[in-house]
């Protein structure tokens, strides 16, 4: 059509200018900045590989990456374990259905922070929810937020909260499931517990490895239930790296730290999402 | 019973035994007895009580004076009470967050929507050179985080003088945003039928009118999913609101919250408030678009 490659410029050039300018380049701005030391606006130094030094020396960023790491084994196993057995079990009922999609899904959209200061309540020494179960049963107050706990008391509402969203997928990809593959296995006399292990899970390992790069990914960018439940806290015993990143850049002003903090989040994030991906490289992929 | 002799098969690798496990002790439950009827329902019931109950238990806490909180907290309100969400309103001003809310969030649907549907216009129905290349650029841009821009975003606004007004939030959410929208909507109107642009180009339709006239109005569903999800992850955004739009007058209800938790957090009355009035929206809300809110957490799982 006559005027098309105007066209073509005038509807694209406003999406990718914005992208362009507040998303490409900030980020590799983002790579540059971490090879300065800067707070921003005044002084700013190019000091080379320094900053990488400092991350394989500092302990508090060791100890956030390896908390990170935890919480994703936790978030990869249970959040899409639980939401397999639940979606499995829902695929297996008649009734209520509807009501258990429902139930299951909404925490998705409540905000972080809301649900943080629901744990915040929840976890509370002297009347939180928790506390006040002991005690009507008769036991002693306990403190939910020590050294040991606290990364397992944010792992918690963590997994919780996402439950719902790997539950759907899953649950999605077992009803497209046609019906006839079960009638063939029927013929064939496979059933119950035999037909999902050799029939429904083989079907849905795509699906499941979907599930198991989009936790990985998203377990590194866990931010606001650490900074509102724990803070980092107690003595940095739940600190992850999105919340160093945050308190380093934004608190105490090593923005070119900051910086290569940030760039530590995606060299990880990228790296095992592709190992994810190769571990679970599916030869013989199905399609209906 | 015969199932767990079966299991041993599978125990092949130990993420498998650890299914198998789990698996064996399902499939006895899966065979038709009642009692397997039951246990399946028992968890399912406890899993939705999980996720029920706590925010109930906030709801009704909201109603009482802090100290009834205290002393009976399972309790219906003996004396049910306003006050908390009256103090929410003078204490904290939560009725302004509210409003910077929404006025953000809207902005970064509408922008999101409205450069995002146009690109994806053309990135779905027309054919030109680098069609290619934009397309992988757009789902390689989906794997950069908010912290990998945050420090140069940080600072452009800094520079731009925009730090704590509501532009400082729009521009760069609308930016993370863009890539998910076009590839969702785009992937929608690839669909559509050729006919439809055959027609209207036999009307005379410039590609303007094509897009307002028949492709816009054919893929509102797809607007209204992504809509949807743009404004939630808008919404709850609360690492991007710290850091640039923090100040009093400017911040969002997100941001509010966690000041709440840090300022306020002996007065249970006013921390159930704010919880209550943050949720309660976006639960109705959700309620009402639930099929819409589904669709898209299967289909456009490509952002996590």
């Amino acid at each position: 059509m006559k005027g098309d490659r105007f066209v073509i410029f005038l509807f694209l050039a406003p999406a990718f200018l914005i992208s362009a300018v507040f998303l490409y380049y900030p980020f590799f701005e983002n790579i540059v900045q971490s090879f300065y030391n800067t707070d921003g606006f005044f002084n700013s130094e190019f000091i080379g590989w320094d900053n990488y030094k400092r991350l394989f020396e500092d302990e508090i960023a060791i100890g956030a990456t390896l908390n990170s790491l935890e919480l994703m084994l936790y978030v990869a196993i249970f959040q899409v374990g639980i939401a397999l057995v639940l979606a499995v079990m829902v695929d297996s009922i008649k009734h209520g259905v509807r009501f258990f999609r429902t139930t299951f899904f909404f925490p998705i959209v409540i905000s972080g922070a809301a649900i943080g200061l629901l744990f915040t309540l929840i976890y509370n020494h002297r009347n939180g929810l928790l506390n006040e179960i002991l005690v009507n049963l008769g036991f002693e107050r306990i403190v939910w937020l020590t050294e040991q706990s606290s990364l397992y008391m944010v792992a918690i509402p963590t997994i919780w909260s996402y439950v719902g969203f790997y539950f759907l997928i899953i649950l999605t990809a077992i009803e497209k499931i046609p019906d006839d593959f079960y009638e063939a296995a029927k013929l064939e006399g496979i059933t119950g517990f035999q037909r999902m292990t050799k029939l429904t899970i083989p079907l849905i390992v795509s699906d499941l490895k979907t599930c198991l790069v989009l936790a990985i990914t998203g377990a590194l960018k866990i931010f606001e239930l650490v900074y509102i439940i724990t803070r980092g806290g107690p003595a940095r015993s739940s600190e992850v790296l999105g919340t160093y990143m945050y308190q380093k850049a934004f608190d105490d002003g090593a923005i070119g730290y900051g910086a290569t903090l940030a760039v530590l989040m995606v060299v990880i994030g990228l790296s095992l999402a592709f190992l994810t991906n190769t571990f679970l490289s599916n030869k013989d992929e199905v399609t209906y | 019973m015969n199932f767990n002799k079966k299991s041993g098969e599978h125990n092949l690798g130990t993420e498998e035994k650890q299914l198998t496990l789990w698996e064996s002790f399902l499939g006895r439950l899966f065979t038709k007895s009642k009692f397997g009827k039951l246990f399946i329902y028992t968890i399912l019931i406890v899993w939705s009580i999980s996720t029920i109950f706590p925010l109930l238990w906030v709801f009704l806490n909201s109603f009482k004076p802090s100290k009834e909180i205290i002393t009976n907290t399972f309790r219906l309100p003996a004396d049910p009470t306003l006050q908390n969400y009256l103090n929410a309103f003078d204490t904290i001003d939560i009725g302004k967050s509210y409003l910077n809310s929404f006025i953000m969030s809207g902005s970064v649907v509408f922008f999101t929507l409205f450069f995002g549907g146009l690109a994806a216009f053309v990135m779905a129905r027309m054919r030109f050179r680098l069609r290619g290349v934009l397309q992988t650029v757009l789902v390689m841009s989906l794997l950069i985080p908010a912290f990998a821009t945050i420090v140069p975003v940080y600072r452009m606004m800094i520079d731009l003088e925009l730090v704590n007004t509501y532009w400082a939030l729009i521009i760069p959410q609308t930016a993370g945003n863009l890539p998910f929208a076009i590839l969702v909507i785009s992937g929608y109107m690839a669909t559509i039928p050729k006919e439809l642009e055959e027609a209207s180009l036999m009307d005379g339709c410039s590609r303007w009118s094509m897009f307002t006239r028949v492709f816009l109005p054919v893929s509102l569903p797809i607007f209204g999913t992504v809509g949807t999800f743009v404004f939630l992850w808008s919404y709850n955004d609360l690492f991007t609101s710290l850091v640039l739009v923090e100040q009093e007058q400017v911040r969002p209800i997100v941001v509010l919250l966690s000041h709440v938790s840090s300022q306020y957090g002996t007065d249970y009355g006013l921390m159930t408030a704010a919880i209550a009035m943050t949720v309660i929206p976006v639960i109705v809300f959700y309620l009402f678009a639930q099929k819409t809110l589904e669709k898209g957490a299967t289909s456009g799982a490509v952002k996590g």
